[in-house]
């Protein structure tokens, strides 16, 4: 079994604008760490979060519902959610389940923050 | 990533699919709503969405975590409640398998709707629904060991999919998923020799509905099913005059 992750970091990249940095495995057992670190992203004024997945291990079906949950609390804050780093893999999963049309995908951190109108 | 990530990532995933395609129909079976339709996720769906857990404590002394993921994969329509169908793969379930389902809704109206199997491994599989199905998203169902009794445990991320089942589910519709749901886990519980009560857990993760999705209705199963049970006895006129001349 591998080891969780305590807390994933989140960082300000403007002053509407959050990435957090997913590490490791995302399951149902995230749910706290990966809610406490969108707590700590959606300040007030914060207008998107953007997920980074560039040092993700491994997201099982768990892990997927944790996303939309993440979603909804997103949209009912008008937060637009964005994702990069996300291998091609994972890439399929998203089509797969359909949370591409919700989650604006990106290849670089650049590109994304450049989608959320980070300048 | 590590090769056992690796290996992981590659065999627990379905493969992706932009439609469904069901492989092979059992005799007896309602097959309809299921070919060519696409996944349906909860973002996808209309109504308020719910995450509902249901769970049973079983010894780990009667059976471990793997042990009972291994059996409910292997024999899951048999834990389903009486007049429901699952027609899965005789192999069990795998991730991308489609399975087609038959149930039965109050007023004995018969629904012919299905399931794909979107992830599975020894702890955990999950069943995604397709469009047009009473509910668009998932149920996880999954196994734990804690303080010596293995929690068995389903649980569904939802919403209705159209505005029809979204008023089906709130006059009784939630009830009657509920029974299913803790009868299964009854009879998972009772396969390994336990009488157990089902915790039940319901919380509405999403109280709003999302109006924009109201043209769903065109593709529900229910609708669908009933025109084609209001068919039956022309079809069967049809093939009684094509076999006598």
């Amino acid at each position: 079994m591998p080891e969780q992750v305590m807390a994933f970091d989140v960082r300000n990249a403007s002053q509407a604008t959050r990435v957090i940095d997913i590490k490791g495995d995302i399951t149902a057992q995230s749910e706290d760490v990966l809610m406490d670190a969108y707590g700590r992203a959606s300040d007030e004024g914060v207008k998107a979060v953007v997920l980074n997945f560039s040092t993700l291990d491994y997201m099982n079906s768990g892990g997927i519902g944790l996303l939309v949950t993440l979603l909804v609390r997103a949209q009912r804050q008008r937060q637009g959610v964005l994702a990069y780093g996300l291998s091609d893999h994972y890439r399929q999963i998203f089509e797969l389940t359909r949370l591409d049309e919700a989650v604006h995908i990106h290849d670089t951190e650049a590109e994304a923050l450049a989608a959320a109108g980070v300048k | 990533m590590s090769e056992e990530n690796a290996a992981r990532k590659a065999t627990n995933w379905a493969k992706t699919v932009s439609h469904l395609n069901v492989s092979e129909v059992p005799e007896g079976a309602m097959n309809l709503n299921v070919e060519g339709r696409r996944l349906a996720s909860p973002i996808q769906g209309f109504g308020k969405m719910w995450q509902k857990t249901y769970q049973v404590r079983i010894p780990t002394e009667r059976v471990s975590a793997a042990d009972l993921i291994e059996t409910w994969k292997q024999r899951f329509p048999d834990f389903w409640p009486e007049g429901n169908s699952f027609y899965g793969p005789l192999t069990g379930i795998a991730p991308g398998e489609v399975a087609v389902v038959n149930m039965v809704l109050p007023g004995k109206m018969k629904l012919s709707t299905g399931v794909m199997v979107l992830y599975a491994d020894e702890e955990s599989f999950t069943l995604m629904t397709p469009e047009g199905h009473m509910f668009a998203g998932w149920i996880t169902f999954s196994a734990t060991e804690v303080d010596s009794h293995t929690v068995a445990q389903a649980q569904v991320l939802m919403r209705a999919s159209d505005p029809i089942f979204e008023l089906g589910l709130t006059l009784g519709g939630h009830k009657q998923e509920n029974v299913f749901w803790q009868r299964t886990l009854t009879a998972v519980s009772q396969h390994f020799g336990h009488e157990a009560q089902v915790d039940t857990r319901v919380v509405c993760v999403d109280s709003r509905r999302q109006w924009r999705r109201w043209r769903n209705v065109w593709q529900s199963s229910a609708i669908r099913s009933s025109i084609y049970m209001l068919g039956a006895p022309g079809r069967a006129l049809r093939r009684g005059s094509r076999s006598r001349s």
